[in-house]
């Protein structure tokens, strides 16, 4: 009977932002030992509603009880003491602090926050260190309390959440959008610590929009969209179409649909391609290929194996050692970006904030990045603003970007409407090629659908089309070709038709395919 | 790392030493030299050593703070003020005078802390530009009130400035007379002491500031406030997330950073020389700026450094007292105002040069935004 003890119950919960009803009237309640997925696209409540349940934002209305008791949540302090605990989809760790710093601030002296303590009481960082190693050893986390934080990989980062909110005894534990930033293999280990802990009496919320995971990992799911809970489902009864549907509110394509590829004429050539890295270590060699007009060659590999290199040197980013690159004949090796952007390149960077926005540039601003010194946009020194804000309602309503207004500053939108930003700058202009790095990193069912969209109809308007990106299903099914990059070398070309998942994922460890 | 930094200034205040000691042979005995600088170069690096850890507060909490110049000058003119109607005005003995001036120089110093932060943590404006307000406003400030209160029509003093009741004196350690019975007879082992006991006897505010480095470090590193305070100036939202209270942490920081800089006024006026002039402090809020950076925001680091700006002072006080020592073909060096500008000289080099890459408290000079 105890496993289906109510732990936590929200009761219309409200919160209103400036322009944005962010939650309305939901409710939410989690059993002992369950998980549960709250499942929504980005921008549905989803967060805003674990940090009301956290402390961190106050609602305007509703109520939150935890085991029966209602709860006042001033700061995460009060949700800490009532065993509540979050990993937030950006670690809230310190890089430069060690992991027994980090998983101890704020509970320095005892494991559950208070500000009894006298402030300058000393650190027993050996007692914490223990006090971790127990914890990791009864959970399987495999976590060493002296390595700094800074160090670790993203994996170990989570994990260390996860001691940290364990150590101050949650046993309500929230997980905002994990697998974000995690390898499929890092992933599997998480759900395994998820089943662990959850034997252990632990409930957790879990927040995602990754159907295939949902199915994988819940007990139970609640989807919500618009602030609002609009359903809920247990896995065995529910599958991928169904809880896409509702989470966007219509039906999802979640399979490309696209005719033949008709290739013409050649239009990126690269010729036995040498490039470094930031560290000087060779990280592109003798890379070859070609993308001809109307297809797309998918570049297919584990994260940081070069292809964020040859995507650089390709843009002009990045100087390059030896070899040429040409666009249409033209020979561009060694070029700045301007030149090969005007020979007709379209880029979206792999990291979309630092790379693809001047976050706190406005989106019309934001929209001309790559040809503002065109005379459309400028007379001599002056820029035409008027010109500006046409050329951005027209790309708003074209690309259909959700924003409030054009003189929004990008930083503001969804990550969903940042690419699309990008996407409506860069496929807006007459161009030939377009470089795609990650097009979909981070983005939820309804983006990615769009984003794919574009890109196939890039490529039946006659654009050569390089896709970059780790996400194999991604490569799959957008691919004309797939060429396999290990460790800066391209390993082999494949044509889609030959490719299975089982063969590229052995090829991406850098194994040699078996003969069929 | 911090070890490879730390040595080589004792490398370069080594050589500082080592070349005065040898333009000064003929006139000084070496062990006399070397004892006198020594004296001379923790008494000078005093301002800065405080300037520094105030420095180091406030940016370990995520503030920066070029305000420390200014915080030094309104703390150093407050201080020599309160001493002065202490004894003057309100009639008090010489000593609770000097005292409430000191107290009065904490006081002005934490005030215009608590201005930083004001402006800083709550309106969250640009911290270089609150600094600067500071900066400037110190220099009017305290302008103007030495003129408004000294020559000004009603004035409580008629037009003269009254002398300060005086300066905190050496605090003597009995080193010499502790050791002599062991040295017996010999007058080579009782000088050696003797000299020893002479850097050893320092002012007040002198010991206060290195006896505050190692408080500030053991506190910094040690202790819960250290590591809240460390968290905030790194990752105010991860601090956020666990309970912390941000705004409180920073405000209370940047008001001990305030205070410190007010201590390090103080040495100026009540410590040094009782008196005040307008813009006293003279860039010496900089430099502190300068050694807190050198020292990679630690308050040994910082303090290291303060003692190669101290050193170069000695140097340049030394080089004028043996000027005529000078060896020819080294005649510009006695020119006062070239040796003048040896500190300085040496903060350009060092912060520009050769301190190689230290690292800011990730969010510093970010304001916090939930």
């Amino acid at each position: 009977m105890a496993k289906f003890d109510i732990v936590l119950q929200a009761q219309g919960i409200t919160k209103q932002f400036p322009g944005v009803l962010a939650n309305d009237r939901v409710d939410f309640d989690l059993r002992r030992g369950e998980i549960h997925v709250l499942l929504g696209e980005n921008g549905a409540g989803k967060s805003t509603l674990m940090n009301v349940l956290y402390g961190l934002y106050k609602a305007d209305s509703g109520e939150v009880t935890v085991e029966g008791v209602p709860l006042h949540l001033n700061s995460p302090r009060d949700a800490i003491m009532h065993g509540i605990g979050m990993v937030h989809q950006h670690f809230m760790l310190i890089p430069v602090f060690t992991v027994t710093e980090n998983i101890m601030l704020g509970a320095e002296t005892n494991h559950r926050a208070s500000q009894s303590d006298a402030p300058l009481a000393k650190l027993d960082r050996a007692e914490v260190a223990q006090k971790i190693r127990d914890l990791s050893h009864q959970y399987r986390l495999d976590v060493n309390p002296d390595a700094i934080v800074g160090d670790l990989p993203v994996g170990v980062q989570q994990r260390v959440e996860i001691v940290k909110a364990l150590y101050r005894k949650a046993n309500i534990l929230i997980l905002d959008e994990p697998t974000a930033v995690l390898t499929p293999q890092e992933a599997e280990e998480l759900f395994r610590i998820m089943h662990d802990l959850t034997r252990e009496g632990v409930s957790i919320i879990f927040i995602t929009h990754k159907l295939k995971e949902v199915l994988a990992v819940a007990d139970r799911i609640t989807v919500m969209r618009g602030g609002r809970v609009v359903g809920s489902a247990i896995p065995k009864d529910s599958d991928e179409h169904k809880l896409a549907a509702m989470m966007v509110g219509r039906d999802v394509i979640l399979t490309v649909k696209k005719k033949p590829a008709q290739p013409k004429e050649t239009v990126l050539s690269v010729n036995q391609l040498n490039v470094k890295d930031v560290r000087g270590l060779n990280a592109v060699n003798e890379v070859s290929f070609t993308v001809r007009a109307g297809e797309v060659l998918g570049i297919a590999g584990v994260q940081g194996n070069g292809q964020t290199e040859l995507a650089e040197a390709l843009t002009g980013l990045r100087s390059i050692e030896s070899g040429r690159f040409s666009l249409l004949g033209a020979d561009l090796t060694g070029r700045p970006p301007r030149p090969i952007t005007e020979a007709g390149l379209a880029h979206i960077p792999e990291d979309r904030q630092r790379y693809g926005l001047v976050l706190s540039y406005s989106v019309a601003d934001n929209m001309i990045l790559c040809d503002y010194y065109q005379p459309r946009f400028s007379k001599g020194i002056v820029i035409q603003q008027k010109n500006v804000d046409a050329n951005a309602e027209k790309l708003i309503k074209d690309f259909d970007v959700r924003t409030p207004s054009p003189f929004t500053p990008a930083g503001k939108l969804s990550g969903g409407n940042q690419q699309k930003v990008i996407v409506a700058r860069e496929l807006s202009r007459p161009v030939k090629l377009l470089i795609a790095s990650q097009p979909t990193r981070g983005l939820d069912v309804g983006s990615i659908e769009y984003i794919h969209k574009e890109i196939i109809l890039m490529r039946d308007r006659g654009v050569a089309v390089l896709l970059i990106s780790a996400e194999l299903d991604e490569i799959m099914s957008l691919s004309d070709r797939i060429a396999v990059m290990y460790r800066g070398a391209i390993i082999t070309t494949l044509d889609r038709k030959a490719a299975t998942r089982e063969g590229l994922g052995l090829l991406m460890a850098g194994g040699q395919e078996a003969p069929a | 790392m911090d070890w490879k930094r730390y040595t080589f200034i004792f490398l370069i205040i080594t050589v500082l030493f080592g070349a005065v000691v040898m333009v000064g042979i003929s006139k000084s005995p070496p062990i006399l030299t070397i004892t006198s600088m020594l004296a001379t170069t923790i008494a000078v690096a005093t301002p800065l050593t405080l300037g520094a850890l105030s420095g180091v507060f406030c940016e370990r909490a995520g503030v920066v703070n070029i305000g420390i110049e200014g915080m030094m000058l309104t703390a150093a003119f407050f201080g020599w003020l309160g001493a002065i109607y202490m004894y003057h005005v309100f009639g008090f003995e010489k000593w609770p005078s000097i005292f409430t001036g000191l107290i009065a120089a904490i006081f002005a110093g934490a005030l215009m802390g608590l201005l930083h932060a004001v402006l800083s943590v709550t309106y969250k404006v640009d911290q270089i530009i609150g600094g600067t307000v500071i900066n400037i406003l110190a220099v009017g400030l305290t302008g103007f009130l030495n003129r408004q209160l000294f020559f000004g029509k009603g004035s409580a003093f008629g037009g003269h400035i009254p002398n300060s009741p005086g300066n905190l004196l050496n605090i003597h350690v009995p080193l010499t007379e502790t050791l002599a019975p062991i040295c017996g007879g010999s007058t080579s082992c009782l000088e050696i002491v003797r000299a020893i006991n002479s850097v050893l006897d320092q002012r007040p505010i002198a010991i206060s500031a290195i006896v505050l480095v190692f408080v500030s470090h053991y506190v910094l590193f040690n202790t819960r406030w250290g590591l809240r305070t460390r968290a905030v100036g790194e990752h105010p939202k991860a601090a956020d997330t666990v309970g912390i209270n941000v705004v409180k942490m920073r405000y209370i920081n940047v008001v001990i950073g305030g205070a410190l800089a007010g201590l390090a006024g103080a040495y100026f006026t009540i410590e040094s020389v009782p008196s005040f002039e307008p813009l006293l402090t003279n860039g010496r809020g900089f430099i502190s700026l300068a050694a807190m950076i050198f020292g990679n925001w630690s308050p040994i680091g910082s303090w290291v450094a303060s003692l190669l700006f101290g050193a170069s002072q000695a140097l340049q006080i030394n080089m004028q007292i043996f000027r005529d020592a000078i060896p020819p073909g080294w005649g510009f060096l006695q020119q006062a105002y070239i040796v003048g500008l040896i500190p300085y000289i040496l903060t350009m080099l060092i912060l520009t040069g050769i301190i190689g890459r230290t690292i800011a408290p990730a969010a510093d000079g970010t304001p916090y935004e939930k």
